[in-house]
């Protein structure tokens, strides 16, 4: 066995892309500018596939599959946007909005909220099923930040962020299904957990969920890009 | 050509979409060109008319009368629009939805009250349950998110149904904007 890196060669929109092997289809499609909307992944972290944004079709299967996590494989054609997968995708976001309270009007992230740009994006002018409006909590027990629940999406950002790259592993998931909430600790407020204070969380959460007290509205855009600079800092080391 | 017969609702919203419709200025006047306000809370028709071509609702229905109102609407309008969030979403309205009308009336009209503690009862409409945007309701044909929606959003909307253009909403405004 060689160290050569395998390359494979598939298709994406019609378009012949090389690849190395064990890349993902997101990675690949990315490299060549090919635009596939996500939600749950960012630059930096592992995948989940949690969102189902990026749903992907591949010739010869039925089944969709998520870019984030699908690995290329050789003479793959792959399609990012079709009118069936754009029905998905606005369908997904729709059951975002439905699920909890996101009023953007009021929302400390209107103006610079993924969820909200990619309903944009989407063309999603308006949510077919019924909200649900449920009640749910807003930690403000933290000195620096706030935990808002009617905004989070379950994305599972700020868990990951916390684990793979501040090592706290402060931030994880309680419940099941509809029930899920993100919890600090053991389900403690986040103000007397064993939060180090990082802060990462709050840029890489998508929305409102979480934000800095005194740092709300348009003029205070989050910034995930330092996720890749510091995954870049440790390889190096 | 005879102008098209526009009607503008305010159900449950706080009137900022009315005011985004003035401030297209001085572009209201070239509007009137091609559409006439036949019903609106801005003139002094006091009933709906029998036949509208255009009906821009703002607000949410919260109320037995908004109900009312936008079964009544629907009844005698060609291309409904739900003008903001409110209509389209249920916006602020709809923050009500998790704790229900009862303890929101008691927070207005007995907690944060000296004197006279009572919740109205008479002459005005009872709440719903749920403060829902008015597609739960009825059929809406154009769904015009923002809050509010600009002045130049509702000019390009408008001028687009009245000439027959084919118009992208989402390339206009959004959810919030």
């Amino acid at each position: 066995m060689t160290d050569a890196v395998e390359v494979k060669t598939l298709i994406i929109d019609d378009q012949e892309v090389s690849a190395r092997r064990g890349q993902t289809i997101l990675e690949v499609a990315r490299e060549h500018d090919i635009h596939i909307p996500t939600l749950c992944h960012v630059e930096g972290l592992s995948n989940v596939g949690a969102c189902r944004l990026c749903l992907v079709e591949i010739k010869g299967s039925n089944k969709l599959l998520p870019a984030c996590v699908a690995t290329v494989f050789e003479g793959m054609e792959v399609v990012t946007n079709s009118e069936r997968l754009r029905r998905h995708r606005r369908t997904i976001l729709e059951l975002l909005f439905a699920e909890r309270n996101h009023i953007c009007s009021v929302c400390v992230s209107n103006g610079h909220c993924e969820l909200q740009t990619l309903a944009q994006e989407q063309g999603l002018t308006h949510v077919r099923m019924p909200y649900r409006n449920p009640q749910l909590s807003v930690d403000a027990s933290h000195d620096r930040f706030t935990a808002d629940h009617n905004r989070c999406i379950l994305c599972t950002r700020c868990v990951r962020v916390c684990a793979e790259i501040e090592g706290a592993h402060v931030w994880d998931v309680m419940g099941r299904g509809i029930n899920s909430i993100v919890i600090t600790d053991l389900h403690q407020d986040w103000g007397s957990s064993t939060c180090t204070r990082c802060g990462k969380c709050v840029q890489v959460c998508p929305t409102g969920a979480l934000f800095e007290k005194s740092k709300i509205g348009t003029d205070n855009p989050k910034n995930p890009d330092f996720l890749p600079y510091l995954n870049l800092m440790r390889e190096a080391r | 050509m005879s102008k098209l017969k526009v009607a503008t609702v305010w159900l449950d919203g706080c009137s900022g979409c009315h005011m985004s419709f003035l401030d297209m200025d001085e572009r209201l006047l070239e509007l009137a060109e091609l559409i006439e306000i036949v019903y609106s809370p801005i003139v002094d028709a006091k009933e709906f008319p029998g036949e509208v071509d255009i009906a821009l609702v703002e607000g949410a229905v919260a109320s037995v009368d908004d109900e009312k109102k936008i079964k009544k609407v629907r009844a005698h309008t060609r291309t409904l629009v739900a003008m903001g969030d409110c209509a389209v979403a249920g916006n602020v309205p709809s923050m009500r939805n998790p704790f229900g009308p009862e303890a929101i009336l008691n927070r207005a009209y007995i907690e944060n009250t000296t004197t006279q503690q009572q919740i109205p009862c008479v002459v005005v409409p009872n709440l719903l349950k749920v403060v829902r945007p008015i597609h739960e309701f009825v059929k809406v044909d154009i769904f015009l998110p923002g809050c509010p929606p600009s002045a130049n959003t509702l000019y390009t909307v408008l001028t687009a149904l009245a000439t027959g253009q084919p118009v992208d909403i989402s390339s206009l405004t959004r959810f919030g904007a």
